[in-house]
């Protein structure tokens, strides 16, 4: 109730632009910028009270009255000295999102570190964790939360929705095509050799066409903002995303730690993704299947994302197995052992690398996956999901030629930006990292999670000289991009706002239908100035919010 | 349901219990030492010949002392069956098997154990003054049973948690009879006519069954104690109870209706209840409390061995 009240106040001064108006914003703005410090904004307060409060602040006296936008974000600046793009604040400092924004203002840097704490304490209860590798077997860390949400209007939203499913679309055809004909490869759209010397490229998959052209049924494409406001796809990540277990309880996480900050807002719901997902699942099942049945496939509890698989398997009511619970027949069929004999599996929504999936094929040492698992596959018994050979369409190198596959098969221009790739395995752009490394960021063409990309700008010079050894020893494996400067959240930090860097990964569910999950994973990187988002590297996450109505 | 999921929940199901009794072994024991004119050295060491645990406490520890022992019991990691290890047996079992347990269920059992484990912070003090912190123990173990009971389908996954729940719940009751009924044997063959009603009363109160023997029989009688502890059908520590309520999750789980056992787990937790529904305590007194109870447990660790190959250990076909 006293939040509704306060809110219905604080449209009225908007619009009409009342002297108070401006002490709202500035005392929004200080609060993020400063973390609360100078002015404290009750919820139940009056107009007059307001007045008083600014008042008794000579400082944020001065301020409101003097000019209206520019101080606001200077003081946002003091934190962020670099060009910055904040997604609640414009740079003249008005929140993008009043309804948020006013909502947030009206809590007390005190109430805000306790909701935080709140959270924390839920995240534990919850067993909502994930581990690191390299720590103890069994080390499980409680997954970074932030309360403050990240906003995306309805308008931009719709933009990536559509660049997201024109993107999609390509990349299966791409895989169909890759696999099969090889037309894009005949026609010198993208060079032959790239595909051949991809090491996520299956030669087991050549020939073989998925259910409906699915290749990919779950994509987690990580988009960044610049500072200059463009959205770029930053990956494509074709394999095995994970994440969306997160995007869901931070969801449900928010509505029962701060309730209030919903009011007047009109959010995108996303409770739908476990539905959305069985249906795609069960609908790529082998067509022979009459009733068929899905599964988890996860490597087991000391996995980094078996919270996830769990999450996912729980929500979808579907069984979560490990390798040793399958076993494939003589007639390529798949069986799960259960205590009322074996059971018929028809797709496995396989949270598994395809080098360890089945090691009558791949990796030989494989404990985690099932032999003839992969024989099951080509004979069409059973469907994995995504399919195994993925990740040649999401290799960094092959990256740079994704708006040229989307040119080719749909004959559309791309929607989504992508970011100047440089191939370190192309002689003189190799020439010219090299000589750039300070300026560039340097990433393996094949690795995920963050791990070993070289950032030019702020490493040392022993570390770069480390990464031109790499490079020049094996140039194919390696890229560089412009540095990009990712757009920031105002974040709790020791019961404080400052802004930090954040990415975002929208979910897509890839099909005749295909469905993309309002939001996505906001990841955001909790040290100061820090652009690693990684959960396995320092960096926490957000609630993300489409907003229908602003 | 798999195999595997099958036996983590049994396993989870067993080490909830055996945690939760641990408890309240020693919270009994505390208590009836206070003022105790026995040895309180034998009456400590009573609770490592109930788990067993013996050669084990003696490898880590000097003397068997109050303080040593309930260390051992409650905090000491390395001892497969202190509280912490079993709940952390328990929460690693629900942890590998969540998706089949309902979110309270799994949110009651990971909360038991965050609980636990932040309480070992206070080690020093629990071993002075254990009392606060055993019922908190037991106080979770219920809300773990009331949030299954309430909000898990009375499924295959739910029977198999029973089966774990039971055999636990009838080992501890067998275990704790023996070694306490020995303990006041001494004193029954020194023909005093002075019946050690305090101790008595201890022996029921470590199964949580002094209010209920009271309600079912008013005074204290050895024979009657006995009765209630292995005879008794309705109380839900008794050993008839429990292996009456082992043998209606196995015919559920294998949908057996007819009068004939399906398979080997069936068949020996028939001969047993059957056994205990003929039994009388006098028999049992005449024959000798501990071989009984030594066949009774030999019987238990075949049923448990039977269960696992009927249902958790199917190999992979050729």
């Amino acid at each position: 109730m006293p939040a509704k009240s306060a809110r219905r106040r604080h449209n009225c001064c908007t619009n009409s632009q009342q002297q108070d108006d401006c002490c709202t914003n500035l005392a929004l703005l200080q609060k993020i910028a400063f973390g609360f410090s100078q002015v404290q904004f009750p919820v139940t307060e009056s107009a007059q009270a307001l007045h008083a409060i600014c008042a008794q602040c000579p400082k944020s006296r001065q301020q409101a009255y003097g000019t209206r936008c520019s101080p606001h974000s200077e003081v946002f600046r003091v934190t962020q000295p670099a060009p910055n793009f904040d997604e609640l604040l414009t740079e003249s400092g008005v929140p993008r999102h009043s309804a948020l924004s006013e909502c947030l203002a009206a809590l007390s840097a005190d109430v805000l570190a306790e909701r935080q704490k709140l959270a924390e304490e839920e995240l534990l209860e919850k067993g909502i964790t994930f581990a690191v590798y390299g720590h103890d077997a069994g080390t499980e860390k409680i997954w970074p939360f932030d309360v403050v949400p990240r906003p995306i209007p309805a308008q931009e939203w719709q933009q990536i929705e559509t660049g997201l499913k024109q993107r999609i679309k390509a990349l299966n055809l791409f895989l169909d095509d890759v696999y099969n004909e090889g037309r894009i490869l005949r026609d010198g759209v993208v060079p032959e050799a790239l595909i051949r010397t991809a090491k996520t490229f299956r030669p087991e998959c050549v020939g073989f066409r998925p259910p409906g052209g699915v290749w990919t049924h779950v994509t987690g494409t990580d988009l960044v903002r610049h500072h200059d406001g463009t959205l770029y796809v930053l990956e494509d990540n074709l394999r095995c995303p994970s994440g969306v277990s997160y995007v869901l309880e931070n969801r449900e996480i928010m509505k029962r730690v701060l309730p209030e900050v919903f009011e007047g807002s009109v959010i995108a719901p996303i409770d739908d993704y476990p539905e959305r997902l069985l249906e795609k699942l069960l609908s790529t099942a082998p067509p022979e299947a009459e009733h068929p049945t899905a599964v988890v496939l996860t490597p087991g509890i000391y996995n980094s994302a078996y919270f996830e698989h769990s999450f996912l398997a729980q929500q979808m009511g579907i069984e979560l197995v490990t390798g040793p619970d399958l076993f494939v027949d003589r007639n390529d069929t798949v069986w799960m052992k259960t205590t009322r004999g074996p059971r018929r599996v028809d797709v496995i929504y396989r949270r598994i690398d395809d080098d360890f999936l089945d090691p009558e094929v791949f990796r030989p040492d494989s404990m985690l996956g099932v032999p003839g698992l992969m024989r099951a596959f080509r004979a069409g018994r059973v469907t994995l999901a995504n399919a195994p050979g993925t990740g040649v369409a999401d290799d960094k190198a092959v990256y740079q030629y994704v708006p040229d596959i989307i040119r080719y098969y749909l004959s559309e221009d791309p929607i989504l930006n992508n970011v100047p790739t440089y191939l370190c395995s192309d002689p003189k752009q190799c020439g010219w990292v090299l000589e750039n490394l300070s300026s560039l960021v340097v990433k393996p063409t094949n690795e995920s999670g963050g791990y070993g990309i070289l950032m030019g700008p702020v490493a040392s010079q022993e570390e770069r000289d480390r990464c031109a050894e790499s490079i020049r020893r094996d140039p194919r494996n390696y890229i560089a991009q412009p540095m990009l400067t990712l757009s920031t959240v105002p974040t709790v930090i020791n019961g404080r706002l400052a802004p930090r860097h954040v990415d975002l990964r929208p979910f897509i569910l890839f099909g005749e239908q295909t469905f993309v999950l309002p939001g996505g994973l906001t990841r955001v990187a909790l040290r100061e100035g820090s652009m690693i988002v990684n959960s396995s590297q320092g960096g926490g996450s957000k609630d993300t919010w489409v907003l229908l109505q602003n | 349901m798999l195999c595997r999921v099958a036996d983590s929940l049994f396993w989870m199901s067993r080490y909830l219990e055996r945690a939760e009794n641990q408890a309240r072994f020693i919270d009994v024991t505390s208590s009836i030492a206070l003022g105790y004119r026995g040895s309180e050295q034998a009456l400590w060491s009573s609770l490592l010949h109930a788990g067993g645990d013996v050669e084990a406490f003696l490898q880590r520890y000097a003397a068997p002392t109050r303080e040593n022992i309930i260390n051992f019991l409650l905090f000491d990691r390395r001892n497969l069956n202190s509280v912490i290890s079993c709940l952390t047996a328990a929460r690693e079992n629900a942890r590998s098997v969540r998706e089949a347990l309902t979110a309270p269920l799994w949110e009651a059992v990971n909360r038991f154990y965050l609980r636990v484990r932040t309480d070992t912070t206070q080690q020093p003090q629990i071993l002075k003054q254990p009392h606060q912190f055993l019922e908190r123990i037991k106080r979770s173990a219920h809300q773990v049973l009331g949030v299954r009971e309430a909000t898990w389908s009375h499924g295959d996954a739910w029977h198999f948690s029973t089966l774990g729940y039971q055999l636990e719940r009838a080992d501890k009751t067998s275990r704790i009879l023996d070694v306490r009924y020995f303990l006041l044997l001494p004193v029954m063959n020194t023909g005093s006519e002075q019946l050690d009603v305090v101790q008595w009363a201890a022996l029921l109160e470590s199964t949580g069954a002094l209010q209920m023997y009271r309600r079912t029989w008013g005074p204290i009688q050895p024979n009657r104690v006995l009765d209630f502890l292995v005879l008794n059908p309705a109380f839900p520590r008794s050993l008839r109870f429990c292996i009456q309520a082992t043998e209606t999750a196995l015919r559920s789980i294998s949908g057996n209706t007819s009068t004939e056992p399906q398979n080997e787990a069936e068949s020996l937790v028939a001969e047993m209840s059957r056994r205990l529904a003929t039994l009388t305590a006098e028999e049992i007194v005449s024959t000798g409390l501990h071989p009984f109870i030594d066949q009774f447990q030999t019987t238990l660790n075949q049923i448990g061995a039977a269960i696992s190959t009927a249902y958790f250990q199917i190999p992979t076909p050729e």
